[in-house]
């Protein structure tokens, strides 16, 4: 499917994070997602594109879990976080999503106060042993999210109040508060305006510091900006892995140079 | 010719008028439905509405009209000593009425001809046997002043008839030549139609608005009446709830008030719980083919009179709780002495509540965005986390609103009390004695055969009064909360 050499190579630089093996993700009677083989790396942006319906967010969802929710979604093959797999009967899908955070599409701040949206993570899995410390995390926290100068005189005011591109850095802040270690984002711009967008992007740049961060998204050009590495998926496979620079520059497969020129999609 | 008729005819020239307007636009576009303004069916409809709106219009007035003018002017025959006060009056005019009525019958079964029954004089005819014999039975001899005033009447009327046919006909005709000049192939039908239209829905709104309106001042003027005869500190401050039709009654509402007040407390404490619980699991747990077969079962609860309800109260739930807490009970409290009581009533009209608030908050619950859901369970919240700490406060609005809804349905609820809480008005914190609520003492005091002046009978308009504003209170309350915190999660 994808050029091995490349990736092997990178692999020897860094660590591998999450390693996919032949996942196969069905909808009812809908195969969403056929024989998905990855390898993401830890400390990197990894961004996943291609066009709508091709599987990334579905893809995204099979890596925290989340699709467990929805009742009619079965998953098949390995995915393996730090060499355990994931869906192995042992593992506690609570406890995998505070270690795997999520960021969703739209901004979902909770119907309460900033600070209480931040500790809402921590409080739950007693992250704090007192309320200093739980300051403290919310500060960081809120720090991390690039949001703390514009709400650190208002942390008692509603979340639902701030405007979308704060919101939705409220909501990157309060992920990263239950300090997990992997960061999914679900098309974290797609509701948001260039500014806060151009925001959200540098936030996005920061937290490779700390996280292996995996992004879905429509834009290529956000790919080109944020991500080292990029997957592009089509009608559920997985099509081309590569480096960035040599998936947008020199892409091996027709159909990913199809999609990058504007041709599918 | 009788108002039926007219009717008909006017209905008939709408369907002309229908036709024809229908026609008359396809002409004027030489037969292509694009050279209209609007669809050919809107100028029908605009010809038809120009027909019946004006006609009818008039219609009604002149049959509210009529009769007013006809007794006012008929009036002047009767010579005022012969009546004391307004009651007398009116029944007199209503021997009037009857009197003309049975003329008319006596015309029509060839007793009188109609010149003899303009002419009639009561000295020579026996009037009374005359009209007996075409089957009016009249109650008293006709005296000759009330036989003038039915002659004249008969006569307004007809004239009436006359020419309410001959105005509504000639409104109608007008109308209908007016819509049809005015239809050409530019004429904007279809936006006239519409404003026919918004009329017609203003005016259901406003039906609905005036007849709470109309409610509310019968209730006042009665209200206002019981305030005249009897003190308004000793209604609202009594302690002691006895009236006696003989006189001398004390009509304090604090006993009445206390019985409400306890038996909705137990029935809230009965239904909040189990309505809201049964609501989390039907909306987050329950798997579609569950919920499927649970929602309608409980809304079948609600479909239950509430009558039947009472008899649950009276031959189940009473004499099941006074064997347990009753005298020779398992329990042997001897708390208990007879079936009816604050708790029985209380138990019952919980049940009755439970679809109520779960199917309130059912969709209360659902409407929480799934994106709140999503965002908690992608933190690692376990799912009843997540309910207890974003789903329900983000639907808590919307659950107190229900339950304040649920509350004033308790509040105005009768039929179970008067089955399953006995009759007695008494302050007391026993919940297993017999209460009384506001409802179930309006009801038996307009039942007995008081006098309906006397306060004993119009304080049932007081209480009906104090219950409005209550209710009224607690549902604008509730709206007001819904409305409030209603945009916090969108």
């Amino acid at each position: 499917m994808y050029d091995t050499a490349v990736t092997e190579q990178t692999v020897d630089q860094t660590t591998t994070k999450i390693s996919a093996r032949n996942v196969q993700v069905h909808y009812a009677d809908t195969h969403a997602i056929r024989d998905v083989d990855v390898k993401i790396e830890d400390k990197t942006v990894t961004a996943f594109i291609g066009p709508s319906g091709c599987g990334k967010s579905t893809f995204l969802r099979t890596l925290n879990r989340m699709n467990d929710t929805i009742d009619i979604c079965r998953v098949q093959g390995e995915i393996l976080l730090d060499g355990e797999n994931i869906y192995d009967p042992k593992v506690d899908p609570v406890q995998l999503r505070a270690k795997v955070g999520m960021v969703f599409q739209k901004p979902n701040p909770f119907p309460k106060s900033i600070y209480d949206n931040i500790a809402y993570g921590p409080r739950i899995h007693g992250l704090a042993k007192n309320k200093a410390d739980l300051d403290v995390i919310v500060e960081k926290s809120l720090r991390r999210g690039a949001i703390w100068n514009e709400v650190k005189d208002r942390l008692h005011a509603p979340g639902t109040g701030l405007s979308g591109g704060q919101q939705q850095r409220l909501c990157i802040a309060r992920a990263v508060a239950t300090e997990p270690e992997v960061l999914l984002m679900d098309e974290p711009c797609s509701a948001l305006d260039p500014i806060a967008t151009g925001q959200v992007e540098e936030l996005i740049d920061e937290l490779r510091k700390n996280y292996c961060v995996v992004i879905v998204t429509h834009s290529m050009q956000q790919a080109a900006r944020v991500s080292q590495k990029t997957a592009f998926f089509h009608l559920g496979n997985l099509v081309e892995y590569g480096d960035t620079g040599e998936i947008f520059t020199n892409p091996i497969d027709p159909r990913t140079e199809s999609y990058i020129t504007g041709r599918i999609g | 010719m009788s108002p039926i008729w007219t009717l008909l005819f006017v209905v008939a020239l709408a369907a002309i008028g229908y036709g024809a307007g229908r026609a008359r636009a396809m002409r004027s576009a030489s037969g292509d439905i694009r050279n209209l303004h609007s669809l050919p069916s809107y100028y029908g409809a605009n010809a038809m509405l120009s027909v019946l709106v004006p006609a009818l219009a008039l219609m009604v007035i002149w049959l509210i009209v009529q009769p007013m003018f006809i007794e006012t002017r008929v009036q002047q025959h009767i010579p005022p000593q012969s009546y004391a006060d307004s009651g007398a009056l009116s029944l007199i005019m209503s021997d009037v009425r009857r009197v003309a009525d049975g003329l008319t019958v006596a015309v029509r079964e060839g007793v009188f001809s109609v010149d003899d029954a303009a002419g009639l004089n009561s000295q020579s005819t026996d009037i009374r046997a005359a009209l007996g014999s075409v089957g009016v039975a009249l109650g008293s001899d006709v005296e000759p002043y009330v036989l003038k005033a039915a002659q004249e009447y008969r006569a307004l009327s007809g004239t009436g008839q006359t020419l309410r046919s001959i105005a509504v006909l000639a409104l109608a005709l007008a109308g209908l030549i007016w819509s049809l000049r005015r239809t050409n192939r530019t004429f904007r039908a279809r936006n006239v139609v519409e404003r026919a239209l918004l009329a017609l829905l203003i005016m259901a709104a406003s039906i609905a608005v005036l007849t709470t309106l109309g409610i509310v001042l019968s209730l006042v003027f009665n209200t206002v009446e019981f305030f005249k005869l009897y003190p308004w500190t000793e209604f609202f401050f009594g302690l002691t709830w006895a009236p006696s039709f003989g006189g001398g009654s004390e009509l304090g509402i604090l006993p009445l008030f206390w019985g409400t007040f306890y038996i909705s407390l137990i029935a809230l404490a009965v239904a909040v719980p189990i309505g809201l619980f049964a609501a989390i699991y039907l909306s987050e747990y329950a798997s579609p083919a569950v919920r499927g077969f649970a929602k309608p079962m409980l809304e079948v609860l609600a479909g239950i009179p509430t009558i039947v309800y009472g008899l649950f109260a009276l031959l189940t739930v009473g004499p099941a709780l006074v064997a347990l807490f009753g005298r020779e009970g398992t329990l042997g409290l001897n708390w208990m002495s007879g079936g009816t009581a604050v708790m029985t009533a209380g138990l019952v009209m919980g049940i009755m509540l439970i679809p109520f608030i779960s199917s309130l908050s059912d969709d209360i619950i659902n409407s929480v965005p799934q994106s709140m859901r999503d965002g908690s369970l992608g933190l690692g919240a376990t799912k009843s986390e997540t309910i207890k700490q974003v789903v329900l406060p983000a639907a808590l609005p919307g659950i107190v609103g229900a339950i304040l809804l649920a509350a004033s349905r308790a509040i105005g609820e009768t039929m179970i009390v008067v089955l399953g809480a006995g009759a007695a008005a008494r302050l007391s914190m026993n919940p297993f004695e017999a209460m009384t609520t506001v409802t179930a003492k309006i009801v038996s005091q307009l039942t007995g055969d008081a006098d309906f002046a006397s306060p004993e009978a119009l304080v049932a308009f007081a209480l009906g009064m104090t219950l409005f504003v209550i209710t009224l209170c607690l549902n604008i309350f509730a709206l007001w909360i819904v409305r409030k915190y209603r945009e916090q999660y969108e």
